[in-house]
């Protein structure tokens, strides 16, 4: 195979991996923000257990995300090397902001997060915990950042370097505010409050219909539904906003996502197969006018299609067809779960549901599988491009590396993750087997304790 | 003093904050071995604990600053040294897997394998990075276009290897000293043994590779030699060195490990003034050599690049303080260890 083939294989495999542990991250980090606030504010027993078990959770998957996080940090200058020299002055910016900015946050006050029970004062501690969710949120305000550059270049121009072309950067907040930049920031972190939320609630739904930690579950299952609701609805409204500045900013992969080849009035389809060689989508089901509608709010508007770009400007139709609008139907489906929670806890039928509960332990995959697709569309979409309209991910390569070093290290990675993985699932499923440590009944135990910096 | 410099500077700073950081829970790694019991073992590990991820974000945040200020440098070298880089991920994730996965099961077995993991990825971490060191020294083939123009084989040659061996003995050492710091009692007075026998392992390995520096790569000597001023700072070096063994017989332990972190930063330091204005050096073609000059990011980006440093820096030098203060003192095992 070529080495663009594996390269790209590569990434895709090391993203998609990673891309696993940081929603949970993110949204778990907004969850136990408000857990531990709960516990500080009633100082009850219950709400400690509830913070701690979640936090052992919390490092598990974080530990996760930064030993995979590594190799994405290295893989552009590996894999990706003539990418590199063209974006470095522009893109490399933002990838040590992250760094500067992020990264040492968290990890500084992952060490006071998990270690520090018994060493700080339980206001440092809070401290700590909206610290480490601060950070892991700043992280994905960088790396997206960097990432909607390449979707949408602004504030650069072209210059020759010694023989070879780069963008180089001329104002660098038209750089970090791109035209995508803020809709697609938006859009990730509500996806990873949702990954948070199910994973919340799925674990909570287990322990109910195992009559197990009863009262446990049910509070959390209302700390995280709360936020269910809020993410699941922000997130259809972010995503059409997405859709809408892709029409002006990347026309043709708009057009790939619905399978539209003649510019003319479009329609917004529910399902569909495209055939590419027919021009057309099989087995659809559409609603006529649709997407121009909500577009440009005029059902009769005519929506560019792929046949004004040339074959091989156009990414893959199918794969981005399929992947985006699987991506809308399990948003609407977490959309629909969080309202009809909602509506039951309110009846006080939730918690005695077990059909519903075990459909909420299931839904947990849901958001994890939205945003695998997510990226799939974002960035199959972008394709043939890697900077759009600027240079092609054929062009991007490292020229000193051939295919089978390649292939040597996706062997490598292929065992070390799936080690990796194994042991995840393995502890993920024994921490939660475990379940909470409920032994001390009394409250606010280590709310009693106020000393700052205890040395032993 | 221009920008290019002061990235320069600054890029050493960090890498520099990574070898005195990591380097001595690399060193706590490579010893692990040598505890013997499992309370042993884990008070090996948990003097780490805390601090062992916060460590690695310095190498993460060194090469984000490598590929924002010298673009050239990261591409060329990350896809040149592919082989080792792909390594050096291999071990950093098996090594961070077995920190984290050791302790989650009583199991002998178990927790003797992850021992092994965990020990034998330390020290090939520290020996993939000698060996990077080293060929950065000796220079690496590069190409008009700047693209690496050697192969893998060719990067394990004996001058590389033998800073990779120095390099794992200096991490040792500091390690040994950290775990003085952190350990107490009979597992105390066990470590201080090995303090003895890392610094003359240490020593040994150093007066070779500085020898063969001198006698192979003399370019390495040449600002020494237009400024002999710079010479006092391998004086200094010498000093921090010998001190290492004074304070640790007379039981100031923290004294000893600033000494050593002071020998860490000061090698690095000579080896900058060595290879300086260059940051590759291209052997045998001299003239491509990738340069602070030729292989930079544009003024702009540097300058704005200089801006988030003198605001970012001062809060990662609080926090790392911080949290060594808040964790310092001997290790106690407690339900949130590993
Ligand atoms: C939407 C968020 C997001 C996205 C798109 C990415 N990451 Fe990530 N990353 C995180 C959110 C995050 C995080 C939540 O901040 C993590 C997960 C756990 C952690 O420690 O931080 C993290 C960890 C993490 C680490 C380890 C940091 C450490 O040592 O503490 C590195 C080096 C990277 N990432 C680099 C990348 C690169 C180069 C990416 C793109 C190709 C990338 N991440 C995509
Ligand atoms: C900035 C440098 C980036 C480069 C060079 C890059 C390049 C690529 C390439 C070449 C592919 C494969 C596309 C294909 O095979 O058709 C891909 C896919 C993907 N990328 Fe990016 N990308 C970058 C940033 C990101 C970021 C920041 C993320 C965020 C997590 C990301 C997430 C993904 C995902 C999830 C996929 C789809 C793969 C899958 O899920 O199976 N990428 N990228
Ligand atoms: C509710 C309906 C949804 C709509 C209309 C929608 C719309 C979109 C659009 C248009 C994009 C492409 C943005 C671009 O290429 O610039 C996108 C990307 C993405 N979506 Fe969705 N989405 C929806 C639901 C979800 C859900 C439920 C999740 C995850 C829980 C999710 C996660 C993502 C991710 C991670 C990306 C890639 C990052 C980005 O480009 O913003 N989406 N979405």
């Amino acid at each position: 195979m070529d080495t663009e083939i594996l390269a790209r294989i590569q990434f895709a495999f090391t993203i998609a991996f990673h891309y696993i542990y940081p929603p949970i991250s993110i949204g778990l980090g907004v969850l136990l923000v408000i857990m531990e606030g709960m516990y500080i504010k009633t100082g009850k027993k219950i709400y400690e257990n509830i913070t701690k078990f979640w936090i052992k959770i919390f490092a598990l998957v974080f530990a996760m995300g930064v030993a995979t996080g590594i190799v994405m940090e290295f893989e552009f200058g590996t894999n990706w090397a003539t990418y590199s020299r063209f974006v470095g002055d522009v893109f490399g910016s933002a990838l040590a902001a992250e760094g500067v900015f992020a990264f040492f946050l968290e990890s500084g006050f992952l060490a006071i997060l998990v270690f520090g029970w018994n060493r700080v004062s339980t206001k440092m501690h809070f401290f700590s915990t909206i610290m480490v969710s601060f950070g892991a949120m700043l992280s994905a305000v960088w790396i997206v950042v960097a990432n909607s550059w390449q979707q949408t270049p602004a504030g650069y121009h072209i210059v020759n370097n010694g023989g070879y072309l780069r963008a180089e950067i001329t104002d660098f907040w038209s750089m970090v505010f791109n035209p995508s930049s803020v809709d697609r920031l938006l859009h990730t972190l509500s996806g990873a409050w949702l990954t948070g939320a199910f994973l919340v609630l799925s674990v909570s739904a287990f322990y109910l219909l195992k009559n197990r930690h009863v009262d446990f579950s049910k509070k959390s299952i209302k700390i995280a539904l709360s936020l269910a609701v809020f993410a699941s609805l922000f997130q259809l409204l972010t995503g059409h906003h997405s859709a809408q500045g892709i029409s002006s900013t990347q026309p043709a992969k708009l057009a790939a996502f619905e399978g539209h080849y003649n510019t003319s009035p479009a329609p917004l389809y529910l399902f569909g197969w495209v055939n590419n060689n027919e021009q057309k989508v099989n087995f659809g089901v559409a609603i006529p006018g649709m997407l121009s509608y909500m577009i440009y709010g005029d059902f009769d508007k005519p929506v560019k299609g792929l046949n004004e770009f040339k074959p091989e400007d156009r990414p893959p139709v199918n794969l981005v067809f399929q992947s985006y609008h699987l991506m809308v139907v399990i948003g609407f489906t977490l959309i629909g779960l969080s309202l009809l929670s909602l509506l039951l806890l309110r009846k006080d039928a939730l918690f005695k549901n077990k059909l519903f509960l075990k459909i909420l332990v299931a839904s947990v995959l849901l958001p994890q599988a939205a945003n695998q697709l997510g990226w799939i569309s974002a960035e199959v979409g972008r394709q043939p491009w890697i900077v759009y309209n600027l240079l092609r991910t054929k062009d991007a390569l490292s020229k000193s590396v051939g295919s089978g070093e390649i292939v040597f290290s996706l062997i490598l990675f292929t065992l070390i993750y799936a080690l990796l993985f194994v042991l995840f699932i393995f502890l993920l499923d024994r921490k939660i087997k475990h379940g909470p440590d409920e032994e001390v009944e009394k409250d606010g135990v280590y709310s009693e304790q106020k000393v700052i910096f205890k040395n032993n | 003093m221009d920008l290019n410099i002061i990235w320069f500077i600054l890029v050493g700073v960090l890498l520099t904050g990574y070898a005195i950081l990591d380097g001595f829970d690399l060193g706590v790694g490579a010893l692990h071995l040598l505890t013997k019991t499992d309370e042993e073992r884990r008070i090996s590990i948990n003097s780490i604990g805390p601090v062992w991820d916060g460590n690695e974000v310095w190498l993460v945040t060194g090469g984000g600053a490598l590929f924002a200020a010298f673009p050239d440098v990261y591409a060329t070298v990350f896809s040149g040294f592919y082989i080792a880089f792909m390594l050096l991920l291999f071990v950093l994730i098996f090594r961070a897997v077995a920190i984290e996965f050791r302790s989650k099961q009583e199991s002998k077995r178990w927790r003797a394998m992850w021992d092994i993991a965990f020990s034998v990825s330390s020290i090939v971490i520290a020996l993939l990075m000698g060996v990077a060191l080293g060929n950065i020294i000796r220079g690496i083939p590069i190409g008009v276009d700047k693209e690496f123009i050697g192969t893998f084989l060719g990067l394990l040659n004996p001058y590389s290897l033998l800073v990779g061996i120095t390099t794992v003995a200096l991490f040792t050492m500091h390690g040994a000293i950290y775990l003085v710091m952190k350990t107490e009692g009979e597992l105390q007075n066990k470590v201080r043994t090995w303090v003895n026998n890392t610094i003359i392992f240490f020593v040994i390995c150093f007066v070779t590779a500085t020898m063969a520096t001198l006698i192979y790569y003399p370019n390495m000597i040449t600002h020494f030699k237009d400024n002999p001023s710079f010479f006092l700072v391998a004086i200094v070096t010498m000093l921090a060195i010998a001190n290492i063994p004074r304070e640790i017989n007379n039981k100031r332990e923290f004294r000893a490990f600033l000494s050593s972190a002071s020998t860490i930063a000061l090698l690095l330091v000579l080896f900058a003034i060595g290879i300086f204005p260059n940051i590759v050096l291209s052997n045998p073609i001299l003239e491509n050599s990738l340069t602070i000059y030729n292989a930079a990011s544009s003024q702009k980006t540097l300058m704005i690049m200089l801006i988030m440093a003198i605001i970012g820096m001062p809060f990662v030098v609080a926090y790392t303080i911080i949290i060594h203060k808040i964790y310092k003192g001997k290790v106690k095992i407690d339900d949130t260890s590993y």
